[in-house]
């Protein structure tokens, strides 16, 4: 399996150069033009779809991508065989047989983003001819496909779809998408319940209404009233349940939420209303009941909705575990098996570019190990034998062979993906601004209603109470209710377009005052890929190391052959005699000379001599980051310094923040030395490095812990390491670039790069705020007027119909209004 | 306009068969999906 990190890593590497790839349309590095060639790609994966799509007759994918204007993106591939697909432990959980004989499964697929991902997807059985048919759910990354068990089987169709660029993963957490979609069915329905009741009733109303004005005979008159009234408690006992429900709970909790007002409201007016339906006097209320149910619901669904989106990017998550392994058994022979069936002791075999399925002890091999996704550090760690590995890990160059130390369950992944899961039920939940008025809105009203009805005693008991209950239903927080998910949604929206992603509405609440900003160091501050900071040596000898490194997926060769183009005299030399040395470098025969690229250790095995001028030139860039030295037939030619530079934004980006009154610090697993350079450019005071996954974590904590009056805290970051820290936090963002693990802990994902987009989301959230306390105070001020009209005995229902709508309507418009007036001029965040 | 007492009933119970109608349709797992279907749409000309 290829990592996500790998990924992003070739396209930020390909961003800065000119030619276009012929698959993704991402410029290519200038290392990997084939300046005769009629295609170029800007990797291999890229080269590989391009290929399969050519040979499926699936070339229109580009032409309707074109049409879609989706954003681009590098493809991913991977060697993997998926055997262990065809295990029978696999097939039982996953593998349904239909009826007419076919196989059914779903698999998350990695990579899908756009419509032209949907056409080709769907088009899945011109590549491989047993799929008979294939369904994707965008929104879920997973597609559903049938395939025939005679003509091919799950790994053969698994690896089609890898070869069209979009890695398969085993479905999880299937109960639970069954438990959201079922939800989700049942908020429809009863909103569509609702509104047709809502409707019917208003049809009834008018009627009445116009009977009151032109007079109506007496039989008709308890007729609609009786329709009315039927249709009106239907509403109430079926869809608007949920209400009654809510208040209970509020009631035996001891807490108040907007359910509250709006049962006492729905309650007092439907029996007052059926009361006065049986007794045939008095006025009924029970169009603005049900319309009241309706808008109400409408709201909750649109919340619910909001959060769905959330959970289902959460299931997403665990597909980030390796789910194959190759074990080798007595004779040494390799065979896939799903890494959850692993035994301590197994030996299981890495090659290279593959993930680390269990923590184990390296004891075979040697290599360069990739562990970012776990502790946040970008340089690759060197194991040979004896060497502790974490599953997680990617191998970088040499096979190893690992002997299993703990069961998948308890690998280390495991465990952070475990503390993930915790830190996000832990979380505190906010307390809805609108809950919070709730309280004090319940016993306003029900003052003024019993004041009501002190006042109008006098003047007759059945008119007193007439007004009260007037009172208590104009008075229903409905606008209320309303205001916040819409207001919300319009700013989800927005921030989307500008490529900011928000999974849930709380964030925009928390996130309207200032708080504490704690950021990791790679990828956020900085490019998270190594460039070229400075170097001293002749073209000539960089070119050969480029073309030496060309073959390589090390940083280190990535940073090299993205700055050093091949020399067009000497595209078609190639290097003979590659050897990679793990942990030092690389060496080769390029053209005519031995060209050594890698580490100082590398140059003193082969015995080149450092003179003093190249140990001054190092001695006096020492914190600017790490040094990588090319030798020609065994003498010194170059000295590079490897560097992650900071991105362009991160400056301004900072001071904004600090303007604005949030406190920023760094909390970083790279280098202490590397995080404090890095954050006295950016002026952060507060910066600490080399910080494992579980102290960031405890970090968070005892920050939200120490200072919940001072604001919220915000964790921002990019990988598996942070995972945990992101959704302990108040507002987890999760950067672009960033792993998986990262995106789906957090409470928002960033589609661009760098802090800008971070700075947007905080303006947009307290501007959002300001919206959402202008629609209160609206509401609240109709519902005064409504309350002041009805203590003076004026409400009657046809002025409550009226009203209400009006109120909404009202808000409907600032929600709306808020929304649009800026979106003219985000044209260019998209 | 007695025939009210037999059209209200009768528009109701319409209204009634529309909303069963609907309630079948989400249980039936039309509006699962609302983003793929709507993209779907736009590459059917072709084959």
């Amino acid at each position: 399996m290829t990592t996500l990190g790998a990924r992003s890593a070739s396209i930020a590497h390909a961003q800065r150069e000119a030619v276009a790839c012929s698959h993704c349309g991402l410029p290519v590095p200038r290392g990997l033009v084939e300046e005769s060639a009629e295609h170029q790609f800007c990797c291999n994966g890229c080269r590989t779809v391009f290929g399969v799509l050519r040979g499926g007759g699936l070339e229109r994918y580009y032409a309707v991508r074109d049409s879609v204007r989706a954003e681009r993106r590098a493809a991913l591939t991977t060697d993997a065989d998926f055997a262990e697909m065809d295990d029978p432990v696999y097939m039982d959980q996953f593998v349904r047989v239909r009826e007419d004989g076919f196989c059914e499964t779903d698999l998350v697929l990695e990579g899908v983003h756009c419509a032209a991902c949907v056409w080709l997807v769907e088009r899945l059985d011109r590549v491989s001819p047993a799929v008979v048919s294939s369904r994707l759910d965008l929104r879920r990354a997973t597609v559903s496909v049938a395939w025939n068990p005679n003509a091919g089987s799950l790994p053969g169709v698994a690896r089609s779809l890898a070869s069209l660029g979009y890695t398969p993963h085993p479905p999880r957490g299937g109960a639970r998408e069954a438990v959201r979609r079922s939800e989700n069915r049942t908020y429809l329905i009863r909103c569509a319940v609702a509104g047709a009741l809502a409707g019917n009733i208003m049809l009834i109303a008018i009627a009445l209404y116009g009977g009151w004005f032109a007079g109506m005979s007496h039989e008709f008159q308890t007729f609609f009233r009786w329709l009315s009234a039927g249709l009106g408690l239907t509403s109430l006992a079926w869809p608007g349940r949920v209400f009654f429900a809510g208040a209970i709970n509020a009631l035996r909790t001891r807490t108040a939420n907007l359910d509250l007002p709006i049962a006492l409201a729905l309650g007092v007016g439907g029996v007052w209303g059926i009361a006065n339906t049986i007794t045939g006097a008095g006025e009924i209320y029970f169009d603005s009941l049900g319309m009241l149910v309706f808008l109400l619901l409408v709201g909750r669904w649109i919340q619910h909705a909001q959060q769905r989106r959330a959970a289902d990017a959460v299931e997403l998550l665990f597909t980030l575990t390796p789910t194959r392994a190759r074990l080798l058994d007595g004779r040494g022979d390799a065979r896939s098996v799903p890494a959850d069936t692993l035994q301590v002791d197994d030996r299981v075999e890495v090659l290279a570019d593959d993930t680390v399925p269990a923590d184990g002890e390296v004891v075979e091999g040697q290599s360069d190990v990739d562990e970012a996704l776990l502790t946040g550090e970008s340089r690759p760690r060197r194991v040979g034998g004896g060497d502790v590995v974490s599953a997680g890990s990617v191998n970088l160059s040499g096979r190893l062979v690992v002997r299993v130390a703990a069961p998948v369950q308890e690998a280390r992944l495991a465990q952070l993906m475990r503390l993930v899961s915790e830190a996000t039920s832990a979380k505190s939940r906010v307390v809805k601004f609108a809950d919070r008025i709730a309280g004090w809105f319940v016993l306003v009203v029900m003052v003024l209603a019993s004041v009501t009805a002190a006042v109008w005693w006098p003047s007759g008991a059945h008119g007193s109470m007439e007004h009260a209950t007037a009172l208590l239903i104009v008075a229903c927080p409905c606008a209320l209710g309303l205001a916040t998910p819409l207001v919300m949604t319009v700013s989800i929206g927005r921030l989307a377009r500008m490529g900011v992603l928000v999974k849930s509405a709380d964030v925009i609440e928390r996130l309207s005052r200032p708080g504490r900003l704690m950021l990791d160091k790679t990828g956020t501050l900085t490019e998270g890929t190594l460039t070229v900071a400075e170097r001293v040596g002749e073209d000539h000898a960089w070119a050969l190391a480029a073309i030496a490194e060309r073959e390589s997926r090390h940083p280190v060769a990535r940073a090299i052959t993205q700055a050093f183009a091949t020399p067009a005299s000497e595209l078609a030399v190639a290097a003979d005699d590659l050897h990679a040395r793990p942990g030092l470098g690389v060496e080769a025969i390029v053209g005519e000379q031995r060209v050594a690229v890698g580490s100082a250790r590398l140059m003193e095995t082969l015995g080149v001599v450092l003179d003093d001028d190249a140990r001054d030139w190092i001695e006096a860039r020492v914190n600017a980051g790490s040094p990588v030295f090319v030798s020609l037939d065994g003498t010194l030619a170059g000295i590079a310094v490897l560097d992650d530079s900071l991105r362009s934004g991160s400056l301004r980006s900072t001071r904004t923040l600090r303007k604005n009154g949030w406190h920023a610090s760094v909390l970083s697993g790279d280098r202490a030395a590397t995080v404090a350079r890095i954050a006295g450019d950016l002026g952060i005071e507060d910066a600490c490095g080399e910080v494992t996954p579980e102290h960031k974590l405890e970090a968070v904590r005892h920050a939200s812990g120490a200072n919940a009056s001072r604001g919220p805290v915000v964790m921002v970051g990019d990988g598996v390491n942070d995972a945990a820290a992101i959704a302990a936090a108040d507002v987890g963002i999760a950067v672009q670039g960033g792993a998986e693990a990262s995106l789906e802990a957090a409470d928002v994902a960033c589609q661009r790069v760098g802090l800008e987009p971070i700075v947007d989301l905080i303006d947009e959230s307290r501007r959002a705020m300001r919206r959402v306390r202008l629609c209160l105070c609206c509401s609240l001020g109709y519902n005064a007027v409504a309350a002041g009209c009805a203590m003076a005995g004026l409400v009657t229902p046809l002025f409550a119909a009226v009203l209400m709508p009006l109120s909404s309507l009202t808000v409907l418009t600032i929600a709306a209004s808020g929304g649009a007036r800026r979106s003219s001029n985000d044209g260019g965040g998209a | 306009m007695s025939i009210l007492f037999i059209m209200v009933p009768a528009a109701l119970v319409l209204a009634g068969l529309g909303v069963w109608a609907f309630i079948r349709a989400v249980r039936s797992g039309q509006f699962d999906d609302l983003e793929t279907p709507a993209i779907r749409a736009l590459f059917d000309d072709d084959d």
